[in-house]
């Protein structure tokens, strides 16, 4: 049982992450990425690259995915998101464009990276014990260690800076935001970049310990909907239990009733959206 | 241009559609087979476009589809069933499933309402994954049998399609049905339902306060809409006599969306042309197919950044309903 809520928590601390990002870009543009999952799988693609094929040390690699991401995310916005949201005032707009995007890093990951499932060397070896029967492997304590950093280096990030201050202000009043001399246009870039580079690092991080394929994108970000489903979109503290209640689910579920777990999941998630539609703590 | 006028157009290209498509591709059942795959796929479409007409997008149109399929199948292989009890009996029971879902579901605004039918794609095909002892898990069900004949006493309707030209019979089925379904979504769209229906997609807080039912015509909306689903997978099923779990996957709910956007969606036959024209155009260009997903999820994004109407919104701007301003100004705190 300790193994099962082990597993748990390693999985909800970076689904944590992956969530972070796409609440965030929810409550800054009201846009859904639905391209999300595919953001996480280029960072995949980027470590195994880096780390795996270059051989430079893992350190660089999650740097490499980070920037990457960051880049790709700047352009979602200038290239794409931006010009949509300028012309349309129907969020179903930019719902269309995203779908659209994810269909085009899904090929272009098919045609570039082709079907198969890349894995990279372990990052650490040899294993933790903790207590009686619960296993940790090194790699594993790893992610959890750098995602728990991750996240509260993001909601110090939110909180104390600047340019935190100044993303939550547009995401509680744009027009407000840009009175008070925000400028909206850089931050929805900064928005984007981070949000991508979230998703990117998680993708990173999981490679190492289960490698990385072309047709993972859609299942991620489906993944992710779920999470921010169960903790509400457009709250930071929702998507961070999203993940971890979506994680601990999914090994709960793989203990007691092996198969058909998503099944469960998902029957769970129609019951508890009919009673609470926003999510545990989404805005009303 | 007077009912009688439109009636007379719609039953002449209907013909033309009957005659013609047969007689093109005579001794081509390839191209035979493109045209029925592209009516059966328009089918499905019209349940999407109908879900986009009350105002919201429906991504999960490939799960209600395999149910249907899925049904369909079960019902003739392992209850023996005739595939022409079969077929309406899977469209119940895509229906059925998507008003249970759709009761709570329907609620969700917006973005949660297309979150939760993604999920709902995916969720479908692990469910028939898992599932062995019903859909016989990733090994799918196969040879499934030609529909046989329907006869209503004692004279034959329909023959069996096994002593038909199967390509010509099946096409015919497909044609059919998919007048049908066009013929219910234009006299849905231009009743006192459609009207429910516009006010809907304007404003479902206004036409509440003005006494109309919001919940129910939601739930109609969608009953409707992946009923057609339902069908349209069993029509899918007897024309390749198989089903897997990934006969319909998160990108055919994707392409559904497409198909809707590229015909225009202020348009009853906006799925129906868009359908035709995309599904029939990559049959032209056979050395792109492993490209299609590729111009697919470009076309797509080109459309939102250039035509975000729509094909066929160039023209008829008076079909367009007008457009409400929805997007917020404020996203929430965080």
């Amino acid at each position: 049982m300790g193994q099962v809520l082990m597993n748990g928590i390693y999985s909800g601390v970076q689904y944590s992450l992956i969530a972070l990002g796409l609440t965030l870009i929810f409550s800054l543009m009201n846009v859904m990425n639905f391209a999300h999952g595919q953001l996480y799988v280029l960072g995949g693609f980027v470590t195994y690259y880096v780390y795996g094929i270059v051989g430079l040390p893992f350190a660089v690699a999650l740097f490499a995915a980070a920037a990457t991401l960051a880049a790709v995310g700047v352009l979602f916005d200038v290239l794409l998101f931006r010009r949509v949201l300028a012309r349309s005032a129907r969020d179903e707009s930019t719902m269309l464009l995203a779908s659209g995007s994810a269909l085009l890093l899904d090929s272009l990951f098919i045609i570039f990276f082709g079907e198969k499932h890349r894995g990279v060397p372990p990052v650490a070896g040899g294993v933790l014990r903790i207590g009686q029967g619960i296993f940790l492997p090194y790699g594993r304590a790893l992610i959890i260690a750098l995602s728990v950093i991750l996240i509260a280096a993001f909601i110090l990030f939110m909180t104390y800076t600047r340019w935190g201050r100044g993303l939550r202000a547009m995401a509680q009043d744009r027009d407000a935001a840009r009175l008070m001399g925000v400028n909206v246009a850089r931050y929805s870039m900064l928005g984007w970049a981070i949000a991508a580079l979230l998703a990117g690092l998680a993708g990173a991080m999981l490679v190492s310990v289960s490698g990385v394929n072309s047709g993972l994108g859609t299942w991620i970000s489906i993944k992710a909907f779920i999470m921010v489903m169960i903790g509400g979109a457009g709250a930071i503290p929702g998507a961070i239990i999203g993940g971890l209640v979506l994680g601990m689910l999914e090994s709960l579920g793989a203990h007691f009733m092996s198969g058909s777990q998503y099944l469960a999941i998902f029957v769970a998630l129609i019951v508890f959206l009919a009673i609470r539609p926003r999510g545990l703590l989404g805005r009303q | 241009m007077t009912r009688n006028r439109k009636i007379t157009l719609a039953a002449v290209a209907i013909a033309l559609y009957l005659i013609g498509v047969p007689w093109l591709c005579a001794g081509r059942n390839y191209y035979l087979g493109v045209v029925t795959t592209a009516s059966g796929l328009a089918v499905i479409c019209a349940g999407v476009w109908l879900i986009f007409y009350i105002g919201r997008i429906n991504i999960g149109q490939g799960a209600f589809a395999l149910i249907g399929g899925y049904a369909a199948a079960i019902a003739v292989t392992k209850w023996g069933l005739s595939f022409w009890i079969a077929m309406p009996f899977a469209g119940l029971a895509s229906m059925l499933v998507g008003m249970l879902i759709g009761l709570p579901l329907l609620r969700l605004k917006g973005v949660y309402f297309s979150m939760i039918t993604l999920s709902l794609t995916e969720t479908a095909r692990l469910a028939a994954q898992s599932l062995k002892a019903v859909t016989n898990g990733p090994n799918g069900i196969l040879n499934i049998p030609l529909p046989g004949e329907l006869s209503i006493f004692g004279v034959t309707v329909i023959p069996d399609f096994a002593t038909l030209n199967k390509h010509r019979a099946l096409f015919y089925l497909g044609a059919v049905l998919l007048v049908v379904t066009y013929a219910v979504i234009h006299r849905v769209v231009n009743s006192r339902l459609g009207w429910l229906f516009r006010s809907l997609q304007q404003n479902e807080d206004l036409a509440s306060s003005f006494g109309v039912n919001v919940p129910m015509l939601r739930v109609i909306a969608f009953a409707i809409c992946t009923f057609f689903a339902g069908v349209g997978g069993a029509f899918f099923v007897v024309m390749q006599q198989s089903i897997y779990p990934a006969t319909f996957a998160v990108q055919d709910s994707t392409y559904f969306l497409l198909y809707c956007f590229i015909g225009g969606l202020g348009f009853v036959f906006g799925p129906l042309v868009g359908t035709f024209i995309l599904y029939m155009g990559f049959e032209v260009l056979q050395g792109f197919k492993e490209y299609q997903p590729l111009l697919y999820a470009l076309l797509m994004i080109g459309v939102m950044l250039w035509l975000p109407n729509g094909l066929l919104s160039i023209r008829l701007p008076k079909f367009l309903p007008p457009k409400t301003p929805s997007r917020p100004a404020s996203g929430g705190d965080i």
